[in-house]
């Protein structure tokens, strides 16, 4: 048996380090390698988010020529459902790769390293953005020399929309992954499931005043609502509403301190209960 | 007098109404190899998870090398490892992508020399680029152990090593085991049942019972203390004796 050359001294250090870029691209760098093993997943990131694109782009053009709401603004509902899938694929995205450790029943090997939970949170956070990217891009690509429509002439208030939603569905991610850590894997079709309670409140396709008076503040506190409010009034009024924008990054920091927290109090909360080591399929 | 490795001290878990472990306490020198031994339901489990913190204790002291492992787990971690036969890799990584990234996490420099040096050592250099959910039970066990040592541990937590091992794998793990602590000096901590494998690695058996720990000693003292031929007769003598044993403090 050959000894090892582990540095001891700058391992400890490592060790105590407090937060480690190196231990969150290990990580991120294991997410990757998953995405990468199985190309049917790959697939299917892109698969969703296309065919809704091509259903609601040809249902567009039709209501182009026999609606005056869509004649108006030709991309309103082209726009509004790939925001949406960014929304959702931005929940989810977090949410898979959370599922992932728990289908391999790994927790227990990854947390008797120095990781600290923050650090796979926020390789969680950047496996999102990845999948995002994968996901909707392609679909957002493609409309243009489908419908000769492109959601990037949106201009700016394209990144500000994409800022708020990302950040909306991580809230959303990581208190899914936090009932997950309490509940088990029985909790596991939360993942699939959550978002769309939210969808008729968010006003993806109509606008707030559709819904009940008794409805609507129930909509304003939703980030998400701000976003398609927002994205109507660039498409209409061809004006950027910044109240709408800061309200909603406000609404996106109160939701993602309630995720984080819900989170982090069931992470404590597993190892009170031992489930780190137990939890799996 | 050095300090032990480990030192725990009064250790209580509890779930509801359900006492894990009550109440025990035990040290463990360095370069020792120990075993917590019991049947199912004992504490064993418990008692390692604790000490890696996974679990958090209801009442109780726990140290590894001198720190309070409950306040700064942080600073033990990269000195210490972990290998269950209970907690999987992820299977469609390969072996090597799996290696790559522990070793990332704990920080290691020359990590590509590391993997191969280990793989070579516990011959497993030819299930490098396979899928980890491909390898059978005792190649996976090579696997979880190159993974728990990695980082050269100092003091290696092992739950039941050989557990679903032929007797072929078992023994070359066992010997494998042996070397290691003798070539680097590090310290042992096993949980186990399976009692040839604590006579023949560990000079220091804590016997569990319904999570306290019953009895103590050297393989060969608990032996003669109960007038048996092995080990196994003590566990048994143990494990069917009606009336509780008090506990050992």
């Amino acid at each position: 048996m050959n000894r090892g050359s582990v540095p001891r001294r700058a391992m400890r250090r490592f060790g105590e380090a407090r937060f480690s870029p190196a231990r969150v691209w290990a990580m991120l760098l294991r997410y990757l390698y998953i995405l990468r093993s199985s190309w049917p997943r790959t697939l299917e990131l892109l698969y969703w988010p296309t065919l809704q694109m091509l259903i609601w782009g040809f249902m567009s053009q039709f209501l182009a020529q026999n609606s005056s709401y869509i004649a108006q603004a030709f991309g309103v509902l082209l726009a509004a459902v790939m925001l949406w899938d960014l929304l959702f694929r931005s929940q989810l995205g977090l949410s898979i790769s959370f599922l992932e450790e728990m289908w391999s029943r790994n927790l227990g090997q990854l947390f008797v390293t120095p990781l600290r939970p923050y650090e796979w949170l926020i390789s969680l956070l950047a496996m999102s953005v990845i999948r995002v990217a994968i996901g909707i891009l392609p679909a957002m690509l493609l409309a243009i020399p489908l419908y000769h429509y492109s959601i990037f002439e949106l201009g700016l208030p394209l990144v500000a929309f994409v800022v708020v939603l990302m950040a909306m569905g991580w809230a959303l991610g990581l208190a899914i992954c936090g009932a997950i850590l309490r509940h088990g894997m029985g909790a596991e079709s939360l993942a699939w499931t959550v978002i769309f309670a939210i969808a008729p409140l968010s006003c993806v396709y109509y606008p707030v005043t559709t819904l009940p008076g008794w409805l609507q503040p129930v909509a304003w506190a939703l980030p998400s609502t701000y976003v398609f409010e927002g994205m109507r009034a660039v498409l209409f009024e061809q004006a950027f509403r910044t109240d709408y924008f800061l309200a909603a990054l406000g609404l996106d920091l109160v939701y993602l301190a309630v995720g984080a927290t819900i989170f982090f109090i069931a992470f404590r909360d597993a190892r009170h209960r031992g489930a780190l080591l137990q939890m799996g399929e | 007098m050095p300090e032990p490795v480990i030192l725990v001290d009064n250790l209580v878990k509890r779930y509801g109404s359900t006492v894990a472990v009550d109440g025990i306490g035990f040290a463990v020198e360095r370069g020792v190899t120990a075993a917590l031994l019991g049947g199912n339901g004992a504490g064993k489990t418990t008692t390692l998870s604790i000490l890696l913190g996974l679990l958090l204790p209801s009442s109780g002291a726990v140290r590894v090398f001198g720190e309070d492992v409950l306040r700064h787990r942080y600073r033990v971690l990269p000195r210490m490892n972990f290998s269950s036969p209970y907690v999987d890799l992820p299977h469609r990584l390969t072996v090597r992508q799996n290696l790559q990234i522990y070793a990332r996490l704990y920080g290691l420099t020359r990590r590509a020399e590391r993997i191969e040096r280990l793989a070579r050592d516990l011959q497993i250099d030819k299930l490098l680029d396979r899928p980890a959910g491909k390898l059978s039970s005792g190649q996976k066990t090579r696997v979880a152990i190159a993974k728990a040592l990695l980082n050269e541990p100092e003091l290696l937590l092992l739950d039941e090593p050989t557990a679903s091992l032929d007797p072929d794998t078992g023994d070359w793990v066992r010997a494998y085991l042996e070397d290691y602590r003798a070539l680097t000096g590090a310290t042992i901590l096993l949980a186990s049942h399976n009692m040839a494998e604590v006579e023949r690695l560990c000079s220091q058996v804590m016997m569990m019972k319904q999570g306290q720990i019953v009895d103590r000693g050297s393989p060969g003292e608990l032996i003669d203390r109960y007038g048996r031929t092995n080990l196994e007769e003590v566990f048994l003598h143990i494990a069917r004796d009606k009336r509780m044993l008090e506990p050992v403090s």
